[in-house]
């Protein structure tokens, strides 16, 4: 179903947490809240579920207003950070409580309680787990869980707070392949918050970048990376270069980059964007080689100027495909040439 | 130079382990003097006035304690004492569970305010929790005129008593529970709330569950408390026999006037009472230890 959040205000005391917050996510859509810590994404999410009530603006669910519904009554599937599993039940219980609390004449029998349960169990890989309380389930086992007590009640949208916030790495890595795949299989709308731009790219179809309570862009992970509305989306999404014509004026001039279509501008290139070339000996070195990290398929050099004031930041970073930089043959302290294929200008 | 390596390398190690075993002959010592300081507090200041209680109320035979137990004023102290814990544990454990919950769950001005006002009758002298209550409704008290417009009696008699022990023994659920309920959080609920539950439904179902050995200690320290209360009561009751006196106030009487067997046998029952609760608490927290693996 799809979700509509209409011109949305929460303050909380002085601490303005959302500011006329206007989004749209289209039916079985997989979206990410991506916002530095502090932007209000959790806000947003416990808005739309009913756990929070804005100051002004509306929330609607499914074409229906929402925004004065109770928790209860809104056909939401939460996913909580910390799981918030029911301590005194055990793992198929836990599953079960959407259904057995349900009003007598809407309550299935609990033959098919049980076979939902067992369904949910086998759909998150856990069905071994049914009789084990929470506190005897490692992090991962517990979001799964938490996850399947969410879609017992069939949900019309789920909802996750930094739903891999809480796990270790390689954990993390292969639930969010597991989330994707899931997505796709249930096809429910479903929003997740997290800081992780990374996260975000990998799982998300939808992205909507948050700071400071506002919305800063939303778009899918290449618009966002190839056009980004502004510089704090071109910093938050990816790895950029930022050159501003004040301080490095002069070096991007010698570039070619000269600042007299954009004053006062500030450049961002992307490390994939500056391309190095080695510099025939015997010229004098005005960019070295200063280090670099394999990083798999791509290599990331950093490169730094000779002299102190030829307006170059400290460190540029590029990043080329690892094959590539074997060809060039660079050790470090060589002096390179470099070329900018792509610049984008903001404020 | 590799040779001084060599050289130095076990002194250094040798000096922490022998630190080490110094530090648990040290911790071994420390924990036997508290071993048996702490046991000997106990039977000096917990067993021995229990002992004392039950010597002293069997001092003159197994009759003479049945005789005072029988006593028409002995058994109506017991039955007020009753009632007033029957009627005032109850609704201080509703009431507790309502301001542990107001307090946890909810964020209002003045709430810690409220926090710091529960633990009100804590602070005062329960000699004045009971002044509080003669100053209100006695014949000279703020609503001691509308009180006797409906021929109601308050001071002196057991609505009085009820109240001051009320008053007493307010605190015990809400301070068991606040910070327990602060623990556990309010997620849980919040997830009981978006699977379609109501609000009832939550607490019956997930906070209740959580909270219920916390709120069982509290009822218990209420009970004990509600049954032993001295001070307040006594400044409330008025001290009629067979009417107003409770089993404190009725060991108290009894002993002033040198009737020894009667006091200690009075007092007797009311420390089985407390040990009635003891044993009920343990036989739960065992019986739930069992239930869990």
């Amino acid at each position: 179903m799809s979700i509509s959040i209409a011109q949305l205000n929460k303050r909380f005391g002085a601490f303005n947490a959302l500011n006329n917050i206007n989004l749209d996510i289209p039916e079985g859509e997989l979206a990410a809240l991506l916002g530095p810590s502090g932007c209000g994404k959790t806000t947003l999410l416990r808005i739309i579920a009913g756990l929070e009530w804005p100051d002004s603006g509306r929330v609607i669910i499914n074409g229906e207003d929402k925004t004065q519904a109770h928790a209860s009554h809104r056909g939401i599937g939460f996913v909580f950070q910390h799981y918030a599993l029911f301590r005194h039940m055990t793992v198929f219980d836990n599953i079960a409580f959407g259904l057995r609390i349900k009003p007598r004449r809407q309550r299935p029998a609990e033959s098919v309680i049980r076979t939902k349960v067992h369904t949910l169990l086998e759909l998150v890989q856990l069905d071994w787990l049914h009789d084990h309380f929470p506190d005897q389930l490692s992090g991962g086992q517990r979001q799964r869980i938490a996850l399947a007590r969410a879609l017992a009640v069939e949900p019309s949208v789920l909802l996750l707070d930094e739903p891999f916030g809480a796990l270790d790495a390689s954990v993390r890595k292969d639930l969010r392949q597991w989330l994707r795949t899931l997505h796709r299989e249930l096809h429910v709308t479903s929003i997740f918050v997290t800081h992780d731009q990374e996260e975000a790219m990998e799982v998300a179809s939808r992205i909507v970048v948050l700071n400071k309570g506002k919305v800063e862009q939303q778009g899918s992970p290449s618009e966002l990376y190839d056009q980004p509305a502004n510089a704090f989306v071109s910093q938050f999404i990816g790895q950029t270069n930022v050159l501003d014509s004040h301080n490095h004026q002069h070096w991007l001039q010698s570039i070619g980059l000269g600042d007299d279509a954009h004053p006062g501008l500030v450049a961002h290139v992307r490390p994939q964007h500056i391309t190095i070339e080695k510099t025939p000996t015997g010229l004098p070195p005005s960019i070295v080689l200063k280090d670099w990290q394999h990083l798999g398929a791509i290599t990331r050099v950093e490169l730094t100027g000779t002299k102190p004031d030829d307006g170059l930041p400290p460190v540029l970073h590029v990043e080329m495909p690892s094959e590539h930089f074997k060809q060039l043959q660079l050790f470090k302290g060589d002096a390179v040439n470099i070329s900018i294929k792509q610049v984008q200008w903001f404020n | 130079m590799s040779t001084q390596i060599i050289v130095e390398q076990p002194d250094s190690t040798a000096a922490p382990i022998a630190r080490r075993l110094a530090a648990q002959h040290d911790s071994l010592w420390v924990k036997y003097s508290l071993i048996s300081l702490t046991l000997a507090f106990c039977t000096l200041f917990l067993i021995l006035p229990l002992a004392v209680v039950l010597t002293e109320a069997s001092a003159k035979g197994f009759a003479a304690y049945r005789q005072a137990l029988v006593n028409p004023d002995t058994l109506s102290a017991i039955r007020l004492t009753l009632l007033t814990a029957l009627i005032t544990v109850p609704l201080n454990t509703v009431f507790g569970i309502s301001a542990a919950w107001l307090i946890t769950r909810f964020k209002f001005p003045g709430r810690s305010f409220l926090t710091t006002l529960i633990d009100l009758p804590f602070s005062v002298s329960p000699v004045i929790s009971g002044l509080v209550f003669v100053l209100m409704f006695g014949a000279q008290g703020w609503l001691g005129a509308w009180v006797s417009t409906y021929d109601l009696k308050v001071i002196f008699a057991i609505p009085g008593i009820v109240l001051a022990t009320l008053f007493v023994t307010f605190p015990f659920v809400a301070r068991e529970l606040i910070p327990l309920m602060q623990e556990i959080g309010k997620e849980e609920e919040e997830a009981a709330l978006s699977l379609g539950a109501s609000g009832w439904q939550t607490f019956l179902r997930i906070t209740l569950p959580n909270i219920k050995w916390g709120l069982l200690y509290g009822v218990l320290l209420c009970n004990a408390r509600a049954m032993g209360e001295f001070g307040a009561v006594s400044v409330v009751s008025g001290h009629i026999r067979g009417l107003t006196n409770t089993l404190p106030l009725h060991v108290e009487a009894n002993y002033n006037e040198y009737n020894f067997a009667g006091a200690f046998a009075s007092a007797s029952i009311l420390a089985a009472l407390a040990l009635v609760t003891l044993v009920l608490k343990t036989l739960l927290e065992w019986r739930q230890a069992q239930n869990r693996r």
